[in-house]
């Protein structure tokens, strides 16, 4: 069982909505032991078997708005029933995590402020670039442990 | 939802679990009966002119921007096309085997998603169920083992995707002339642990799918259903083929209409109609002409179609599901489940011969040799027939892309679909529900349309049902995220 699955999604051809996948990236070289890094476009609903196959996930994202350079927090179950293939929460895959496979995963989300999403292209804006660095910086060495602790400090994502 | 006492149109969007976004318009007249139905897609297709310009080999990665549901489905068919390019149409032993790997593995997870998660709650709690209990969450309260299967089978093809392409979404595996890995002990070894128990699982949905459709065949029998002509790929001995093999069309008697049809020559089989109020095409069979032309892709189709499958618990299957008409095609609509779930165990079958075969294991990767400047590469994606149509210019740049998806090919078959659910289910009904809006839904979910593939479209994807009354007046609208 990995001790913490990173599940960074995003769409790396729509400039900084590729931050997900630009921090996986980043932090799947060099991963210590445990820890596994997973890039994907978007969270599909058979990531609930990895979340409930690991103690934590983080899920990481760009955001269109909120905090800079990030956000992190502890994510909640979600039972909604709304569902596409295209969209996933995180919050409906810890729940089908635990009714499914009776699974206590914690879950966190960090969520990276992006700037420009309207467009095509495989690059990010200066400040996305900024703020990925600084995700990085942080998440970093919680992925030896910390990660709970951590939660709260950076407010609370939307 | 607003009522109105003359005519009246209504509109579904966004047609809900489906892959893209699409509307519905439904038009009742003073008498409350259905006029008109039609299916719209309004998403703008603009991906055939994107990737002009662009270098040739970068054609298999780019394209699977298309979708993010079957990006798999056009890596191939453009590594395909894009093998005759560089003179290797003819791949290694291992290079093809990987490339059925990979197919099989986007089959399988495909498949498993659309059954499961997609339509499996129309069938478990019926199409008027409560909607908060009708979708994968209630699946997975009321029938878990079905949920996790589900999601295990998934999972299951997405890492073979991975294994094989590199990534499980918009991979690289497959390149002109070859693929640019194999596949190694250590994966082989990880994917044999499990491949019964997937096997297993897949006859499971196999014979839910097919218990449904047998105690349900009453009803089910003139649900959305038409005698439709069907298209698909066939090996040169007739036997079921999604990779290679020609193209074989057969009419609603199961008379050919044409068979071992020339890939390069596809456009001397079909043209495409376009029509106004839909950015998606209308392809048809130019021997039968516009009105009697047009024709059905898919599972049903490649079951109808083929004379036999090559591994032997698919073969018991089909020949239970092709007995039930006594040999001439099957035209229930919703009998595409059942037929799907055929695939399903086809392809996991598939997946364990394949994983016990060594040259899976080999170092020959690449083709190359003498080439061409105009390709064709057809292959049969989860959905249906794939044609990806190219003309490369002396600077190795796409001069010419005409993508015909297999969503396109069902198109006159969806809005006949819908046009008939409306007159059965919707007419002099005395209040217009959700659950007898979701009827229309479920004929078109059973065709598991991507409508994001059909328009080549770009961006998010919702599907809408609107009202109008016969003045053209817009008087109910439902809007489904």
């Amino acid at each position: 069982m990995a001790k913490i699955l990173l599940l960074c999604y995003g769409n790396p051809g729509r400039l900084d909505d590729g931050l997900g996948p630009a921090l996986g990236v980043l932090l799947e070289e060099g991963a210590p032991p445990g820890v596994q890094v997973e890039i994907n476009y978007q969270l599909t609903v058979e990531d609930a078997g990895a979340v409930a196959d690991s103690q934590a996930v983080v899920f990481v994202d760009a955001a269109v708005q909120g905090p800079e350079p990030f956000s992190f927090a502890r994510v909640g179950e979600r039972d909604g029933a709304n569902f596409s293939s295209h969209s996933v929460e995180p919050g409906q895959l810890l729940y089908l995590g635990r009714t499914l496979f009776g699974a206590a995963t914690a879950g966190f989300a960090l969520a990276i402020r992006g700037y420009q999403f309207g467009a095509f292209g495989e690059v990010l804006s200066e400040g996305a670039r900024r703020n990925l660095e600084a995700a990085r910086v942080f998440i970093q060495p919680l992925l030896n442990g910390g990660l709970e602790a951590a939660a709260p400090k950076h407010g609370v994502l939307s | 939802m607003t009522t109105s006492t003359q005519n009246r149109r209504i509109v579904i969007e966004p047609v809900t679990r489906v892959e893209g976004h699409g509307k519905v318009t439904i038009l009742l007249d003073e008498e409350r009966k259905v006029q008109q139905a039609r299916l719209h897609i309004v998403e703008f297709r603009g991906f055939e002119r994107f990737i002009q310009g662009r270098p040739f080999w970068e054609v298999p990665v780019l394209v699977q921007r298309l979708c993010g549901i079957c990006p798999v489905s056009h890596h191939l068919a453009a590594a395909k096309a894009m093998d005759r390019i560089v003179g290797g149409a003819e791949l290694t032993p291992t290079a093809h085997k990987m490339r059925l790997l990979m197919h099989h593995g986007q089959f399988l997870q495909s498949h498993a998603l659309h059954f499961f998660h997609l339509c499996s709650p129309d069938l478990l709690f019926g199409f008027d169920a409560d909607v908060e209990v009708r979708n994968v969450l209630g699946v997975a309260a009321n029938f878990p083992d079905l949920a996790r299967q589900g999601i295990r089978l998934r999972q299951y093809g997405q890492e073979i995707i991975q294994a094989t392409a590199g990534k499980k979404i918009h991979g690289t595996g497959a390149v002109p002339g070859g693929v640019n890995k194999n596949l190694s002990i250590v994966e082989r070894d990880t994917f044999l642990a499990s491949i019964d128990q997937i096997v297993e699982w897949g006859q499971g949905a196999l014979k839910l799918a097919r218990d449904y459709t047998l105690e349900n065949l009453e009803m089910l029998a003139p649900f959305g259903s038409w005698e439709t002509s069907h298209l698909s790929l066939v090996r040169p001995d007739g036997a079921y083929d999604i990779y290679d093999g020609g193209l074989r069309a057969r009419n609603p008697q199961g008379e050919t209409i044409f068979d071992h049809g020339d890939n390069q020559r596809y456009h001397e089989f079909f043209t495409e109609e376009v029509r106004s109020w839909s950015y998606m095409k209308f392809p048809f069979i130019k021997s039968l002409g516009r009105e009697k032309g047009w024709y059905r892709v898919g599972p049903l189709a490649r079951v109808n179609n083929c004379d036999y499958f090559d591994t032997p618990l698919a073969e018991a299957a089909r020949r239970e599901f092709m007995g039930l008409t006594d040999g001439v095609p099957n035209q229930v609509t919703m009998a595409y489940h059942w037929a799907r779930m055929i695939e399903l165990v086809h392809s996991a079958e598939t997946i364990r011969k394949l994983l016990h075969d060594d040259d899976l294991q080999g170092e020959d990767l690449m083709v190359k040799g003498e080439g061409v400047r105009e390709t064709v590469g057809i292959i049969e994606a989860p959905r249906g027939t794939l044609f990806h149509h190219y003309r490369i210019n002396a600077d190795d740049q796409v001069e010419m892309a005409n993508l015909i998806v297999s969503t396109t090919s069902n198109n006159e078959a969806m809005n006949r679909a819908v046009e008939k659910v409306a007159r059965d289910h919707l007419s002099e009904v005395p209040e217009l529900t959700e659950g007898l809006l979701n009827h229309v839904e479920v004929a078109i979910r059973a065709y598991d349309p991507c409508l994001s593939c059909a328009t080549h479209a770009m961006g998010q994807m919702p599907l809408h049902v609107e009202l109008f009354d016969h003045e053209g007046e817009l008087v109910d609208r439902r809007i489904k995220e």
